[in-house]
């Protein structure tokens, strides 16, 4: 591809202690592509991502988004992404336009009450924008996160276990989400166990296994048997 | 401005939950009630030893509330998993400490005016000819343990004896505050005029600037995961 | 090699140092011998606070680069400072005893550095207290910086506490006023100590970062 990668990952190597989480991870998403994470419990997946999201820094290596340093520049890198991963940042005791208006605004937007509602009405959140979310179900607060998603749109999305609480609906609406960003040339990295039909978003996958990316392919280029079978063969290998 | 709206949205959203759960002002009226209960037992119907003490019973009842309440600064954060949402949100990261003592301070005002208003009361100390001199001590002293609350309790927040070792770190470090308050306040009670005062004010004012630096530049490096 | 050479210099500013305590400065008229433990009790909060200068300089630094290495030589230097200066608190002790006859008294200087003591050795708690070691660097470097920024507050509010209760305590005068046969020993004795300090913070530096290394 022609254009800078938005994700550039060097090299990069992560130890917590005497652990060695990630060795030698090297990958590279274009604008426009969408790449599946895969590999078993334990790989770094999350730990990549996390990297890649400023919440902590490689031991060696260099991971970059949007030719911004994670570790050197992380604000500009901030600015540029969005996370969707396991925490739901909801505040209990919080409206779900509370709840949006106080994140929105953090990020440095100045949503009006229209933006809001709108949003929550997206995520099928409008008939409980006012009732606090301490009652919400797991899957309500997941899509409450997803709304901020609508407010400021990310050039960069950095997804781990997405579709995870979602009801069909929801998933519908989300991977449609995920189209749009791809077509406005964002990238996307999904981290994710399942080899269902999450990856028919990705037009790459990528095998994290022993600390390394094991295997770098498109998505065409391999049918899902195929993918299972190299899935199980490098995880093996790595144990 | 962007700056100020960031940390006023923090403001915000603590006072709102805290009205609406009323946890943090619940505990500390009941505390301040109970430190009362206390005072009056140990010190008894003795009025001058009373009013001897009273400038370091005040203050001791401000602290102890404070420690109380700054303790549970981040707690919101920490219960709710939103640390990292904090992180992340794009923007300077001291607009949530400036945001985070705002809130102290409102709250830390609350308590003080509470427990004067109790020492007044069942104490039946007159503050009333004192109390325009009282209130820039006051003022300075609160922002001195809020500045430096704010901070100590981010320090603290991602560990595991936070409890024990938040009052442990904040105590000493604040010593110039309590020293200052209580000198000033015993002087101010004593019918002094505030200009006698002056250097403790001084000394004050310099601490709650070197401290409010301190929480501005360091804050975003405790934030991080 | 370097630390060996260093200890050797050390022990022999040390033992340089002890000997014009003990010989070379003069007797003290009032109090007597006693009063040589000076020569040991200054110096050591001299050294103590100088640590500490070293030791938010480089906490900033670590907070700018990260470098473990940086980290290490505040953790090291943290440490030093706590032992010298717990030496001075023993020593004023030790002398307010005789002199003063109690073990303690709130005096200006003694609460001070007291204060100061529980401030740093804070910092270690909170390192010990925080699982996650890069976390644990960053929070003890800011404690650290304010920790630095508060000595001079700490000991100005507690002058001023007691001076208003008290008379002044025993050494109000500082070092212009000294005679020179005080001020030599005591700069002698400031070099050997300072010396000596310089040589643990390089032995605790390697110690960590060996345990650094082993749990890689």
């Amino acid at each position: 591809m022609p254009a800078d990668p938005l994700i550039r990952v060097t090299a990069l190597g992560k130890a917590f202690g005497a652990r060695l989480v990630l060795g030698d991870v090297s990958l590279a998403v274009h604008p426009g592509e969408a790449v599946a994470l895969l590999g078993p419990n334990g790989a770094g997946k999350t730990t990549l991502l996390k990297i890649l999201a400023t919440l902590t820094r490689p031991t060696r290596g260099a991971a970059a988004v949007a030719g911004h340093d994670c570790a050197r520049d992380a604000e500009r890198v901030r600015r540029v992404i969005a996370l969707v991963a396991h925490g739901t940042w909801v505040y209990d005791d919080l409206t779900a336009v509370e709840n949006l208006r106080f994140w929105a605004t953090l990020a440095g937007l100045t949503p009006s009450a229209d933006a809001l509602a709108g949003a929550l009405a997206q995520v099928e959140l409008d008939r409980v924008a006012s009732v606090p979310a301490r009652t919400f179900s797991t899957g309500m607060k997941r899509r409450l996160g997803l709304a901020r998603l609508v407010l400021a749109p990310p050039r960069v999305l950095l997804l781990d276990e997405p579709f995870a609480g979602l009801d069909e609906r929801a998933r519908k609406w989300f991977e449609e989400h995920l189209e749009a960003v791809k077509a406005r040339g964002g990238a996307l990295l999904m981290a994710t166990h399942s080899l269902g039909r999450e990856l028919a978003i990705a037009g790459r996958i990528a095998i994290l296994a022993g600390g390394r990316i094991a295997l770098d392919a498109p998505h065409g280029a391999v049918g899902t048997e195929e993918i299972r079978r190299l899935y199980a063969l490098h995880t093996e290998e790595a144990s | 401005m962007t700056y100020a709206r960031r940390a006023w949205i923090v403001l915000w959203k603590d006072l709102l939950v805290e009205r609406r759960s009323k946890e943090t002002l619940n505990a500390l009226v009941f505390f301040s009630l109970l430190l009362l209960f206390v005072f009056q037992f140990t010190l008894g119907p003795d009025r001058e030893r009373l009013t001897a003490v009273l400038p370091g019973l005040l203050w001791l009842g401000f602290v102890l509330a404070g420690l109380v309440g700054l303790g549970r600064t981040f707690l919101l954060e920490r219960e709710n998993d939103c640390w990292e949402g904090l992180l992340l949100a794009p923007g300077d990261k001291s607009a949530i400490y400036v945001g985070k003592l705002a809130a102290n301070l409102v709250l830390m005002g609350l308590v003080e005016a509470l427990v004067l208003a109790l020492f007044t009361v069942f104490f039946n100390v007159d503050l009333g000819p004192a109390l325009g001199g009282l209130v820039p001590v006051l003022a300075l002293g609160t922002l001195g343990l809020a500045a430096a609350g704010t901070l100590f309790a981010a320090m603290t927040a991602h560990v595991r004896a936070r409890e024990l070792l938040f009052p442990v770190l904040l105590l000493p470090a604040q010593v110039p505050v309590l020293l200052g308050t209580v000198k000033a306040t015993e002087a101010l009670l004593a019918g002094a005029p505030l200009g006698t005062v002056g250097h403790w004010l001084q000394l004050l004012a310099a601490a709650d600037a070197v401290y409010l630096v301190v929480g501005v530049l360091t804050f975003e490096f405790l934030l991080e995961g | 090699m370097l630390t060996q050479t260093l200890g050797w210099i050390a022990a022999v500013a040390v033992i340089a140092g002890v000997a014009v305590a003990l010989g070379v400065a003069p007797r003290e008229a009032t109090q007597g011998n006693v009063q040589r433990i000076m020569y040991l009790h200054v110096p050591s909060v001299w050294v103590a606070y100088l640590a500490f200068v070293v030791t938010a300089v480089a906490s900033a630094v670590y907070l700018r680069n990260r470098a473990a290495a940086t980290d290490r030589l505040a953790h090291a230097t943290t440490e030093v400072g706590v032992l010298f200066l717990g030496v001075n608190i023993a020593t004023g002790s030790i002398w307010g005893k005789p002199t003063w006859g109690t073990w303690w008294a709130w005096d200006a200087r003694l609460t001070s550095v007291s204060i100061v003591f529980i401030l740093f050795l804070g910092a270690l708690l909170l390192r010990r207290a925080t699982e996650d070691p890069e976390r644990a660097a960053r929070s003890a470097a800011v404690l650290a910086i304010f920790g630095a920024l508060n000595i001079y507050l700490v000991h100005q509010s507690v002058n001023w506490w007691r001076t208003l209760h008290q008379p002044p305590s025993l050494l109000k005068a500082g070092p212009a006023a000294m005679p020179g046969a005080i001020l030599a020993p005591l700069l002698i004795n400031f070099l050997a100590l300072g010396l000596l300090a310089a040589y643990f913070v390089t032995r605790r530096v390697r110690v960590l970062a060996a345990e650094a290394e082993a749990l890689a």
